[in-house]
């Protein structure tokens, strides 16, 4: 297959939230790994992946799919519980803490390693501007970009994802 | 079969074995055998996906106990 034009994913990362983080992570570094070639755009909140020093949370308020957090209670935290201070942060660790047990890989780690293979990482100027962004905010490596140079990129793909 | 290098990926989820053989791989020549270790039940299917798109092989492969055992060679 090496001889052929490699395979290509373009990806757009919209959200900032950990859980959320892993899935254009995870398939850019494993397409990368299949030989193929990867792109990741980071728009709106997905911009919150690529800052230094990045403190992804997830939150416990809206999500009717959030596991009960004691397996042997099968009750959910209610969201006017969840809107109490502190509890993004105690569903983090939860959600961390799950993760680590599981042996998942840290998003950093997995950032890491799309750096580290080559996937193209985009920040999208318009929504940098928007959030208040600067380049210096966002980790080294990343490329500036806008809607044409994910569609030069996109219109070459394969696959195309949205999370 | 002689296996240049061994790979332990024992409690290690998706990605993580496959983006660990990849760069087990980049290191080793063409026609050598490396030796992946692995307790991910998804390794199995993902394995051989990758293996199908990136042209190596899996010459062997079983599972004894819960971990599962793939044998590799470059192409």
């Amino acid at each position: 297959m090496s001889e052929e034009k490699p395979r290509r994913i373009a990806i757009i990362a919209l959200n900032g939230s950990l859980d959320q983080a892993y899935p254009p992570l995870i398939l850019a570094s494993t397409a990368v790994a299949m030989d193929m070639e990867a792109a990741i755009f980071f728009s709106f909140y997905g911009l919150d992946i690529i800052k230094k020093n990045a403190c992804l949370k997830v939150s416990p308020i809206g999500n009717a799919a959030a596991p009960p957090p004691f397996p042997s209670i099968p009750i959910g935290v209610p969201n006017i519980m969840g809107m109490l201070p502190g509890m993004t942060s105690v569903a983090t660790m939860m959600m961390k803490s799950w993760m680590n047990k599981a042996g998942v890989a840290s998003y950093e780690k997995l950032l890491e390693a799309c750096m580290k293979s080559g996937v193209r990482m985009i920040g999208y100027q318009m929504t940098m501007d928007v959030m208040s962004v600067k380049k210096e905010d966002l980790i080294d490596g990343i490329e500036i970009g806008g809607a044409s140079t994910f569609l030069d990129y996109a219109c070459d793909a394969d696959i195309t994802l949205a999370f | 079969m002689q296996v240049v290098k061994v790979l332990d990926c024992k409690g290690k989820c998706c990605p993580e074995p496959i983006l660990d053989i990849k760069n087990a791989l980049k290191e080793l020549n063409s026609g050598d055998i490396v030796e992946l270790l692995a307790t991910d039940k998804g390794s199995v299917n993902d394995m051989a996906s990758w293996a199908k798109r990136t042209g190596n092989t899996i010459v062997e492969q079983k599972e004894d106990g819960g971990v599962f055992t793939f044998y590799v060679k470059k192409k």
